[in-house]
């Protein structure tokens, strides 16, 4: 048996300890399901299509040579196969999901309905502009609701995540730097920032300079002060930080950066916790993000890709990029050309070909509607609420890094395994046997063996005291050297331990047939 | 002189003449867990006391290794290119991931020693 680093089982697949086996290889509803290409067969179709004899072929030396390789499957077998997929999946729709920095919420199903309207759902990127009024009226309109919840001027929807929204953001703040004639490559990010935020701005060209992050899990301004000069082109801050906590001196930092002439980025992922209670523009925020596919509905981005609208002050607004979208006597259109627009803007350029991700954007809007402003900030209280039950609930059974209250994560470190054998990677792969998903781990790296969890609005007060009872459950265990849930679990799922080493270190990325297969005709 | 002196940050490097070579400490190993990928400076390159030098990659997080002390990349373990396993079998051995000329030894005496790094592991 493989051993990873935690000392743990690494088996896959073999070694289920339910016996007997079946005789089919399934265990009753758990099918264990094939690749695609290993269920078809060459010469199975779900459809038969008429041959067609071509006389004269026009491809001449594009036609293709050998098989496709494509599989063959009748159209019940497809069906199974993807529904059986399906149902390993784990989803908010199944159960809690305390991924902490996700926001991984309930999707109300009225979202859907309208998401799915033929209006917006089948509504083709290239329709002229007068037969896409509605969408860009729902654009303009969530924009509007946007810059109000956020006390911001302005907001382009271009972004199609967050990190693209990060991108946007830190491409603004260098055209704007470059339009002031200035040199400021430097970017300083604090420790307890979101992982991509240096990542994002590396990519937009700047050098990083992390700070550090004081004993109470917030930035230490007097360490952001003594790097802040005149080469820093942005500050890029998490607020709520990964931590869970709210930066108290968010104004302070704001002021300093400003003082220093440098733009004041807001990662604006954590916003749940803080919409229609705070207005970033009220902080001193010059750009913030806004991940529409978690804090208003959409979870993941239904799997992607995501909405990350970008804020603008009024320093920044000008550098938005292309399409703009504008509203005049003949209606909403899109500007699509740096020629064409307006006196005074100076799009930095274009991120991508479309404007939006618009299922998302009817999403969001929907949520907005329907919550109304007060609901909003109802549901950011409640969020918070619920990670405050989460701490003060198991801050004994656990160990908390920090001292609360939090903002919508609670962070617990891994001091109370100390000792145990059992490491913050078994205690989270225990909590898949116990039917939950676990919660982001080892992140944010300011904390040893971090435990994220952020429970939503979405949880009643029942799931999170079953929830409670679940995880105090386990780490008494723990404590009390009982091992054995936590020794190599999973153990109740199609597949066990992953070995995580050697799929770094010697990826399969692709399968291949042994021989490959006549195509299908 | 042949000693090998330790950084807070868990680098180590051991000093024969005027090369050093530079590897990381078990202890970061233990953190890390499974090595999985290492990024190697170029030899040659000029490398400041504290400079990123390296990367290592594991299946938790990803590190940047520093410069202990400055000098010139004289080699590096490309052995670690194909089996990034030997930096958790044999951290302070096989597992070490470049070598360089010294810029300047008296830099040395700032970093600890074997035993004063033990101490400050022991504090962690």
């Amino acid at each position: 048996m493989t051993m990873n680093n935690q000392g743990s089982p690494t088996a896959t697949g073999a070694g289920q300890t339910r016996e007997p086996a079946t005789i089919s290889g399934d265990r009753g509803m758990d099918h264990e399901e094939r690749l695609i290409f290993e269920l078809g067969r060459p010469g199975m179709s779900g459809v038969d299509i008429p041959r067609v004899e071509i006389a004269e072929s026009r491809l001449a030396g594009q036609r293709r040579k050998g098989p496709i390789g494509l599989p063959g499957l009748s159209e019940p077998e497809v069906v199974r196969h993807y529904v059986r997929l399906s149902r390993m999946n784990y989803s908010i729709d199944a159960g809690l999901y305390p991924l902490g920095s996700c926001t991984m919420k309930h999707n109300p199903r009225l979202n859907e309905k309208l998401a799915r309207l033929p209006g917006f759902g089948d509504l083709h990127p290239l329709a002229p502009l007068s037969a896409a009024q509605g969408a860009l009226a729902l654009i303009g309109e969530l924009m509007r609701w946007l810059t109000a919840l956020t006390g911001m001027p302005a907001v382009t929807m271009v972004p199609k995540a967050g990190a693209h929204g990060e991108l946007c953001g830190m491409l603004t703040i260098r055209a704007a730097i470059a339009a002031r004639g200035e040199q400021r490559p430097r970017v300083l990010v604090p420790e307890s920032a979101h992982g991509t935020n240096p990542a994002t701005a590396t990519f937009a060209g700047f050098t990083v300079d992390e700070i550090k992050a004081t004993p109470k899990g917030r930035v230490d301004v007097a360490a952001l002060e003594a790097k802040l000069g005149p080469d820093v082109g942005a500050v890029m801050l998490t607020n709520p930080n990964t931590c869970g906590l709210f930066e108290r001196d968010v104004l302070r930092i704001a002021q300093l950066v400003h003082k220093a002439g440098a733009y004041f980025y807001c990662d604006g992922a954590n916003f749940n916790a803080i919409a229609g209670r705070v207005r970033p523009g009220d902080l001193g925020v010059d750009a913030m993000h806004i991940n529409l596919h978690k804090t208003f509905s959409t979870p993941h981005g239904g799997g992607g890709p995501g909405a990350g609208p970008v804020v603008l002050s009024a320093a920044l607004a000008p550098f938005a990029p292309l399409p703009l979208l504008v509203h005049d006597a003949s209606g909403f259109r899109l500007i699509e050309d740096r020629d064409e627009v307006p006196a005074g803007a100076r799009p930095f350029g274009r991120m991508c070909a479309f404007h939006g991700q618009m299922g998302m954007f009817v999403r969001a809007l929907a949520t907005m509607l329907s919550h109304g402003r007060d609901g909003i900030r109802q549901a950011s209280e409640d969020a918070v609420l619920s990670a405050n039950y989460i701490l003060a609930s198991l801050k004994d059974a656990m160990s908390a890094p920090f001292e609360g209250p939090c903002m919508h994560e609670a962070l617990f470190d891994d001091e109370f395994l100390h000792d145990s054998g059992v490491t913050t990677l078994d205690f989270a792969k225990a909590m898949i046997d116990e039917g939950y998903h676990p919660m982001t781990v080892y992140f944010p790296l300011v904390v040893h063996g971090a435990m994220l969890i952020e429970p939503t609005e979405s949880e009643s007060k029942e799931s999170l005291d079953r929830f409670i009872r679940v995880l105090g459950t386990m780490a008494l265990e723990a404590k009390a050297g009982k091992r054995e849930r936590f020794e190599g679990a999973p153990r109740l799922v199609p597949r066990r331990r992953l070995d995580e080493t050697a799929a770094s270190r010697k990826p399969v990325l692709r399968w291949k047939p042994k021989e490959m297969p006549k195509a299908a005709e | 002189m042949n000693e090998t002196r330790f950084t807070d940050q868990h680098e180590w490097v051991r000093v024969d003449g005027g090369e050093g070579t530079v590897g990381i400490t078990r202890y970061a190993t233990e953190q890390l867990g499974d090595v999985v990928y290492v990024e190697l400076p170029k030899i040659g390159r000029s490398l400041a006391k504290g400079a990123e030098a390296a990367v290592v990659e594991s299946v938790k997080a990803a590190s940047e290794i520093y410069a202990p002390v400055g000098g010139s990349v004289t080699a590096a373990n490309e052995a670690l290119n194909d089996d990034p396993a030997k930096v958790n079998a044999d951290p302070e051995g096989e597992g070490w991931f470049f070598k360089l000329k010294l810029a300047n030894a008296a830099e040395l005496s700032a970093l600890m020693t074997a035993g004063q790094y033990a101490d400050y592991v022991k504090g962690l």
